[in-house]
């Protein structure tokens, strides 16, 4: 059975439509990333499925219950982790615990077992009041408050912003723990090299779904070949790459309706650049030489998530 | 020929009560840079860049910023750009408000603003937008518009701490771009990231650990350095060492 099912999702707040039509399925005990910038929709998405807000328009299900209609049953099996760190600062560490384990009728040895991977992080804390604690231990807090109750499912908004990548990988590690559990787990980050931890994922923006898929697909999606091109001033490589004079149409006999650009994107110490069809790695290098930037290199690389994102949004646009 | 220093720092330390926030940093930061200051968080990045910024005294040692050391905090203060992802702009004024303001608490004249405003919004052809509250922009124009107004006043180095959290791909790429064309124009640039991709985007990348510096290089060197694919796994490797044997 899946977990979720959502059905045309559309959400608006006045005249803005954060969500425009959105259709996806999670299956138990999957880990389902949703992959997008802020404003992309991620969180008005999160609230519909945890049942604080009411779509309008579309359906969704939890375990086959409905977020309108059982949202009373269904806020037993939901765990959820908002964006902005939402426990009681003027709470310890274990006062908020006990708190909610209190408000779901359970307590905190009943299912000590679950969040001790977690906890026992931070229980050496234990009395320092929620507000004084550093951003990992906070992040760690509010996740055992999500599981203190043994959800089916775990709803995180975007845990692991602003969180620094040590901790960000410790927690993914936590997540996978959690998954072993048989917990299902659907969460949303604007870093796209967590993609990878995902058992599937969805790439969203501007409302919209771009694509659902493994993250191993969604790379293989990408539609050309990408190469990365290398020189010691990358201003003037992504500059010099974007006036070439590439001037041999691929097709001579059917002239191209626009000239080709290589549509360079800056990726750290390279620029990503797709070819036109016919034109060898070598002829860039020429061509950049000629330019006055001798000596560069050029690869055919494997494209990342967020090359993919970016063809996805071009195309989008 | 020596590469000309805007910042030098030799042995900079600061505590908080018995608490050594900074231990004995020592580092150059040349014009036209981009250095990349990383670390994990509570490493000490925000406390050193306090200093740098003249908001905060050293308890010991030497910190030149644009030729002015930490006594001179206003003198540092105007040779400087800061800019945040938590707070830029106000979005109750308008774009060109807060370019005005921002110029002129860095002692611009309406002589002087006006017609660079008018330029500044051309170059990123966002003429529509002069007089439309910061509030209902969206999140990526917001963010360069931050940045242009950083450097507004031509300063010798700005600050950019998280610059582009949250912001989708294609901005993120645009915001790089600007970033290489103001080190192109001798402005040095000094950013924080969590994003450890773009720790490769830097000329040099220091991290922070507890305190302290514990690698300062060009990215491709620190990989080979460390044996490591990736900014990203070297991070982890150098923090978890450390905390291992702490």
């Amino acid at each position: 059975m899946a977990a979720v099912e959502a059905y045309n999702i559309t959400h608006r707040y006045g005249k803005v439509t954060a969500l425009d039509d959105v259709s996806f399925t999670v299956d138990d005990g999957e880990l389902f990333g949703f992959i997008g910038p802020d404003g992309a929709g991620k969180t008005t998405l999160f609230r519909i499925a945890v049942t604080l807000i009411i779509p309008s328009g579309g359906r969704m299900t939890l375990f086959g219950l409905n977020t309108v209609n059982n949202y009373r049953e269904l806020r037993n099996l939901i765990g959820y982790m908002p964006g902005k760190f939402s426990l009681y600062q003027d709470l310890s560490v274990e006062e908020n615990l006990n708190f909610y384990a209190t408000v779901f009728g359970t307590t905190l040895k009943e299912n000590y077992h679950l969040i001790e991977p977690i906890y026992k992080q931070i229980e050496p804390y234990k009395k320092r009041i929620a507000g004084k604690l550093s951003g990992g231990m906070k992040q760690k807090l509010a996740l055992s408050c999500a599981l203190i109750h043994k959800p089916k499912i775990l709803i995180l908004d975007e845990p692991t912003t602003g969180v620094d990548a040590v901790s960000r990988t410790e927690f993914w590690e936590m997540l996978s723990g959690l998954k072993h559990e048989g917990i299902t787990i659907i969460v949303s980050t604007p870093y796209m090299d967590e993609a990878l931890r995902c058992d599937r994922i969805a790439l969203i923006q501007c409302g919209k779904i771009l694509g659902i898929n493994t993250p191993d697909n969604i790379r293989r999606s990408y539609s050309q070949k990408l190469y990365a091109v290398r020189y010691p001033d990358k201003y003037k490589l992504l500059t010099s790459l974007r006036s070439l004079p590439l001037a041999p149409c691929p097709m001579p006999l059917a002239p191209c309706s626009e000239p080709y650009t290589l549509s360079p994107e800056p990726f750290g110490d390279s620029v990503h650049i797709t070819l036109p069809e016919g034109t060898k790695p070598e002829e860039i290098l020429k061509a950049l030489e000629t330019a006055g930037l001798p000596g560069a290199t050029i690869t055919e690389i494997i494209p990342g998530i967020e090359d993919v994102f970016l063809e996805l949004m071009k195309k989008d646009e | 020929m020596e590469r000309e220093k805007v910042i030098e720092v030799k042995d900079l330390v600061k505590k908080f009560g018995s608490f050594v926030a900074n231990d004995h940093l020592t580092f150059d930061v040349y014009k036209g840079e981009i250095f990349g200051f990383l670390g994990a968080n509570g490493a000490g990045k925000t406390t050193a860049i306090r200093i740098l910024c003249g908001l905060s005294r050293p308890t010991s040692g030497k910190v030149l910023v644009a030729g002015f050391d930490a006594n001179h905090p206003e003198e540092i203060k105007k040779r400087i750009g800061y800019m945040s992802q938590r707070f830029s702009l106000y979005n109750d004024l308008t774009v060109k408000d807060n370019i005005e303001l921002y110029g002129g608490i860095y002692g611009m004249t309406m002589k002087e603003i006006r017609p660079r405003t008018e330029k500044l919004l051309a170059k990123l052809s966002f003429n529509q937008y002069g007089d439309t509250l910061i509030g209902s922009l969206p999140p990526g124009i917001k963010q360069k518009l931050a940045f242009a107004v950083a450097v507004f006043h031509d300063p010798e180095i700005v600050f950019l701490d998280e610059p582009t959290s949250g912001v989708d791909p294609i901005t993120r790429r645009q915001f790089w771009e600007m970033i290489y064309e103001t080190a192109s124009r001798g402005i040095t640039v000094f950013v924080t990231t969590h994003y450890m991709d773009e720790a490769e985007y830097c000329d040099r990348v220091t991290i922070m650990n507890e305190g302290m510096i514990v690698a300062l290089d060009t990215p491709s060197a620190l990989r080979e350095k460390y044996n490591a694919s990736s900014i990203e796994e070297l991070f982890v490797k150098i923090a978890r060492q450390k905390t291992e044997t702490a």
